[in-house]
Formats: C-alpha cells, structure tokens, sequence
C-alpha cells in the first residue's frame, strides 16, 4: 500500500511533538525544571532629550534567588537599548539575535539603527513563535526621527507610549509613573522618577530586589549607569572587614606536595611537542 | 452562630431526634441526598478600598461601582457604611455578601444598644467580631466573597485595619484592598507619614484613586472619601477627579513610523 502522505521537510520554529509527553509525565509526578525567570521591574521613559531605560537586578528561579546582581539592560545598537522581563534565556537570546541582526544591517545600509527596526525585528520573531518565547520588552532609544519607547510583549504586539513598565514589579511601578510623570522633564528629574519606579519594584514585588540599573539614552550618546543605586547593601558587616590570618585554625599536621613533578630527560630524545 | 441555623439545611434529614429524644444538639447526623455546594465566584462585585491615618482620624475612599463581571453594572454603589458612632466598613468584592454582613453588624450594635450600659463597641471591637464571621464562614467553605475595611477613632485611639475572606486581619497605618494593594501600597509606603493633616490625607487617597481609575479596569471615575475623627463618621458626596489624557506622546504615537502601531 503506497503512502498517500508526503513527509514535508520540517519547516521553522517549535517542534510541539514532545508536548504530550511532557503533560503526561508531569501527570505522573515528574518535577518540571524551574525557568530561570528575571521577576523584575523594568521601566522606560522619555525625557525632553531622549529615553531612559531602568530595571532591578533580580533573577529567580522559582522561590529562590539565583542571581542578586544580574544585568536586565541589553545591548542593542550604539544608540538603542532593551530592558528584558520574563524568562531570562529568552531576553537574552532574543535581543543578541537582534543586536547582530542590526548590526548586519547597519553594515548593509551604512546608517545607524532605528528603534523601529529592532522593534520590528522582535515582534515578527515573537510572533511566530506565538508566545512560547517568553520575552517581555521594554525597547528604547533614540535615532534620527527623535527619541522611541515601546513595550513588546510575548506574543509579539506592541506599545508605543511616553512611559512604559513591565515584569512582575510593573504595577507598583506603574503606580509611580502615573502619579510623578510629567512631559518633557529633565534629566535629572527623569532620573528620579525613573528610580523611584524601579524602587517601588524592588519594595513591593517579591519577584523584584536589589539595585537600580539605568541607562540614558539621548541624541549624544548613550550612558549605562550599573547599579546607579544601591538600596539593599549588606545590614550586618564587621566594620574592619574579614581577615582570616594563619593561626585562626588549629592546624594538625602539614605536607606539601608538588602538583607537577619535574621529570629530567636522562637519555633519549625529549618528546616533541605536537 | 445562631443566623445561619435556619434554612440552610435543604436535602437533609436530622435523625438525631428521633433516636435520642427532644433534644436535637446532642446528636444530629446530616446525610444530604446530593452534596452540598456554595457559591464559589463573585457576581457583582466592587473593586479596591484605600484608607490611611491621619493626625485628627483616619480617611477611607471607594468608587462606587458595582462590576457584573466585565461590565460596570451599577455606578452608585455605596461601599463605605457607617457602624454604630465610632466605626466604617469598606467592602471589596461580593456585595450581596457585603449586605449581609451590614445585617449581621446591625443586629450586633442594637444586641449591644439594648444592653443599654452607655458601652458601645469601637473599631477592635468590631473588627475582632468581623474576623470571627469571616472564619467561621470560610471554615464552613463558604466564605462571604470579600475583603473588608474597618477604620475608625474611639477614645483618641486611632485604628485601621482589613478582614480578608478567609478570616485573615491585620491593622496598620496605612491599608488597601484588591487592586489598591499593588497599584497604591507602593505609594502609601512612600509618602504617607504620622501627621498628615485633614487635606494632606485626602490628596495622597485622591492621587492613588486616580491611578486606580487609569489603571485597574472595574474602577469608575465617581469616588467617595469618608472622614472618621472622634465627633463621628462623615461620608462624602460623590464626586470626580480630574483626568488628564491629552500626552503629546498618546496623540500621534507613531510618529516617524507611519502605518505602524
């Protein structure tokens, strides 16, 4: 009986072939693996000359915190950033593949980036991968038609606004934005509103803790400012710092031991190295 | 408790009476034909409640709507009531149970008015007998679908505090229900502080009830503030706060990148 069907060479994106079986041994009992998810609070917004972009420093891999320091803000182009929310592996591979797709781009058209190219970038590739890529972005920067924010969410729709917040902190930081924003501040007035919506974050939402990063992006240039505040330091240290000098253990007994022993060719040739 | 005794036992028999006498307490065996089930969703329900202490009281704010589900259904609830001389309950969730509850309150103040002892019950009092029913209903498994809010001034003595409908309470400076415990905690924390004046305090509760209204979909832009020093409970009119949504960003967002969104 000849086959009606011809198996077709397998097209991009996801393979859904192992869901069912995954479903079935989590019914059985089998932990899932937890993802590495960033929690998070991140922010963006526009100031009168340019955007800033801010995010907390948390990861977490289910209840526990993996990494307290991590960085949030990614590099796109010399003049676009993207703060990422949700899980950690899919920001990060999904802003370097666009970072090194503008790149090429860049180098093809002999123009700098603009945001709305990386924009477009994520959310075609988003798209198509209908929301499994679970990347929640918050896309700033400033090019020739002036200074952009979007938010980007999962499934590949977009925002643009003045002032934007994602992540699990979005609310609380949100509550800030909507009580403090106004249009065309300053520098330093952006600043401050953006910190106090990244603190409001690291505060309120478990998913959300330790330091302020920010990153200013005008038409000069763009400024990273890593852990711009540091509002969670360590509350108890030994104000002389930790010295643990010889003698604070007892010691038993001491041998030493060469790691590599010397071997002298007596006769022979020395073996040549290949 | 002695109000929910009656008619609550449908598709049950009691055998304890026949078997052991008049007396049915000693030993009752309920058996029902199909099992028993509650309500398990909300229906009409009301959104966040926020409240603070300030120097003479304290202040608490509500809107007024009642969402059926996704549609705001009734624009003129009252979800803040005056109990007795001294006390306001703000509810969030279900309002048929939040109307119940004001039954049960109500019976419990003239129980105690007609002791006639010039006693009265204050806030802890009250709040202390709100968290009871509040178990008592959820140990039942089924709860009364709310979050309440209980502010008041009695003796000089200032107090706020919430009843959640599994029964747990707490008091604090500063309290939310729903919604207002992610979108105006946050600002509370940061700048509320003890001796907030009478205008101070309504400010702060009139700025976080407008992040309410941009940001949270069930709220309306029809609020009430209610004002609990020790001269008593005033409840204000309703009345609106001034939106603005004329951003230059919002009114031609894509700017340099037409036909996009």
């Amino acid at each position: 009986m000849t086959k009606t069907t011809i198996d077709l060479p397998p097209k991009g994106g996801f393979s859904f072939d192992l869901c069912r079986r995954n479903a079935f041994l989590e019914s059985q009992g089998t932990k899932m693996p937890k993802f590495r998810k960033t929690g998070t609070t991140i922010v963006g917004l526009i100031f009168k000359d340019g955007v800033i972009l801010g995010a907390d420093t948390r990861a977490t891999e289910g209840e526990i915190v993996c990494d307290k320091n991590c960085e949030k803000i990614h590099y796109l182009a010399p003049n676009i950033s993207c703060c990422g929310a949700g899980t950690a592996a899919d920001t990060e591979n999904v802003t370097d593949m666009v970072s090194s797709q503008l790149e090429l781009h860049r180098y093809a058209t002999g123009r700098d980036s603009r945001v709305v190219t990386a924009l477009t970038m994520l959310k075609s590739h988003l798209f198509g991968y209908q929301g499994a890529v679970s990347a929640a972005l918050v896309l700033g920067g400033v090019d020739v038609t002036g200074p952009h924010l979007h938010a980007v969410y999962p499934h590949g729709s977009t925002d643009t606004l003045p002032f934007a917040t994602m992540g699990s902190g979005s609310l609380a930081a949100m509550a800030m934005f909507e009580s403090r924003f106004k249009e065309g501040m300053t520098r330093e007035e952006g600043i401050e509103v953006v910190c106090a919506a990244i603190c409001a974050g690291i505060f309120n939402d478990l998913g959300s803790g330790s330091n302020v990063d920010l990153c200013v992006i005008t038409k000069g240039g763009k400024e990273y400012l890593r852990n711009y505040q540091q509002p969670n330091p360590r509350s108890y240290t030994h104000s002389k710092g930790y010295h643990f000098t010889s003698g604070h253990t007892a010691i038993l007994s001491s041998k030493i031991r060469a790691l590599r022993n010397q071997v002298r060719v007596v006769e022979g040739d020395a073996m040549e190295e290949e | 408790m002695r109000w929910e005794e009656e008619g609550m036992k449908q598709n049950a028999f009691i055998m304890g009476n026949k078997l052991m006498g008049s007396n049915p307490h000693a030993f009752s065996l309920i058996m029902p034909s199909i099992p028993i089930t509650h309500t398990q969703t909300p229906y009409v329900t009301g959104t966040s409640v926020l409240g603070i202490k300030y120097k003479d009281g304290v202040l608490i704010a509500a809107d007024t709507a009642g969402s059926y589900g996704s549609t705001t259904r009734y624009k003129s609830v009252e979800r803040l009531r005056p109990i007795g001389q001294n006390t306001l309950v703000g509810a969030t969730g279900e309002m048929s149970d939040f109307q119940t509850i004001l039954q049960i309150l109500d019976r419990l103040i003239i129980t105690n008015a007609m002791f006639d002892d010039d006693n009265t019950l204050g806030p802890p009092d009250i709040h202390s007998y709100l968290n009871r029913v509040m178990y008592n209903q959820r140990n039942k498994l089924d709860p009364f679908w709310n979050t309440l809010m209980l502010g008041g001034v009695k003796n000089g003595v200032k107090y706020l505090g919430n009843v959640t409908m599994l029964g747990l309470h707490y008091v604090d400076d500063h309290v939310a229900t729903g919604f207002g415990i992610h979108l105006a905690q946050p600002i509370f924390r940061n700048e509320w502080n003890e001796d907030m004046t009478l205008e101070q305090g309504t400010k702060l509760l009139e700025k976080c009830m407008l992040v309410l209204f941009y940001r949270d979909r069930s709220a309306i832009n029809k609020m009430q503030i209610a004002n609990i020093t020790e001269d008593g409970v005033k409840i204000s009119e309703p009345y609106a706060l001034q939106t603005k949504w004329d951003y230059e960003a919002f009114s031609n967002p894509t700017v340099g990148n037409e036909g996009s969104w």
